[in-house]
């Protein structure tokens, strides 16, 4: 369809990323990587803690704390994880283990596997300054190809955009 | 016989997509890709992805437990 007055008719997307549990980096990545595969300018913007989600090094984890929809399954069943069993020790790091080997059971990509294709589909990847100082993370630290940018590089993008998530 | 060929069995969403999207780069345009996968989903995804990216989804069919889907290139 043409838009006439020479203006660009492909669709752009922004999602702000502010989770960074190994479950919740999935929503962004998956909607951003699929987007690009269809032809959707995508950008991503890393704030609080969604930020570390650039890192070079990831170490995701899940809690089991606040979660009471979460059902592992379990010997043929699902298993609640209410919030008093977080109070166990070691509790987080078997839920991770489990999330991970079912990650991988079920064919599911791995967050870096993901966030790779993002880049390599030119996903443009925006961490948030305020966030970096705040948490005191440097650039270096960072995987190549995300810039700096605050509240207003995400508005301008924001704003020209036929998509915007929050996750 | 389609010119080029994709085996996305044992993957998950998006991973198929994303294949697809990948391989169809090197499918000449007027091309075909054959695409197999196991997903369940991605027999609404496939249909999805070519309507929006101006791909002609030929064939969508099931055997057994692989779905085959025939994409030409259109987009």
């Amino acid at each position: 369809m043409a838009e006439g007055n020479g203006a660009s008719n492909q669709k752009t997307m922004t999602i702000i990323v502010t989770k960074g549990t190994l479950d919740w980096a999935y929503p962004p990545f998956i909607l951003a990587t699929t987007a690009a595969a269809m032809g959707v300018d995508t950008t991503m913007f890393f704030t609080f803690y969604g930020l570390p989600l650039l890192l070079k090094k990831l170490d995701l984890k899940i809690s089991t704390l606040g979660n009471p929809a979460m059902k592992m399954p379990m010997m043929g069943m699902h298993m609640a994880m209410p919030n008093w069993i977080s109070a166990i020790p070691g509790i987080d790091s078997m839920a991770t283990g489990m999330m991970k080997n079912m990650i991988k059971k079920k064919g599911v990509a791995s967050i870096e596997e993901l966030r790779e294709m993002a880049l390599e589909a030119d996903v443009k990847m925006i961490a948030c300054q305020m966030t970096m100082d705040l948490f005191e993370y440097k650039m270096e630290d960072m995987i190549k190809g995300p810039v700096l940018g605050g509240a207003a590089t995400y508005m301008e993008n924001a704003l020209k955009s036929d998509v915007n998530l929050y996750i | 016989m389609a010119d080029k060929m994709l085996d996305a069995k044992g993957l998950n969403c998006p991973l198929p997509i994303l294949k697809t999207k990948k391989m169809l780069n090197e499918v000449p345009r007027g091309g075909t890709l054959e695409v197999l996968a196991t997903d369940p989903g991605s027999v609404a995804d496939m249909a999805s992805f070519c309507r929006t990216t101006g791909n002609e989804l030929v064939e969508s069919t099931k055997d057994g437990d692989v779905f085959r889907f025939i994409i030409k290139h259109v987009g």
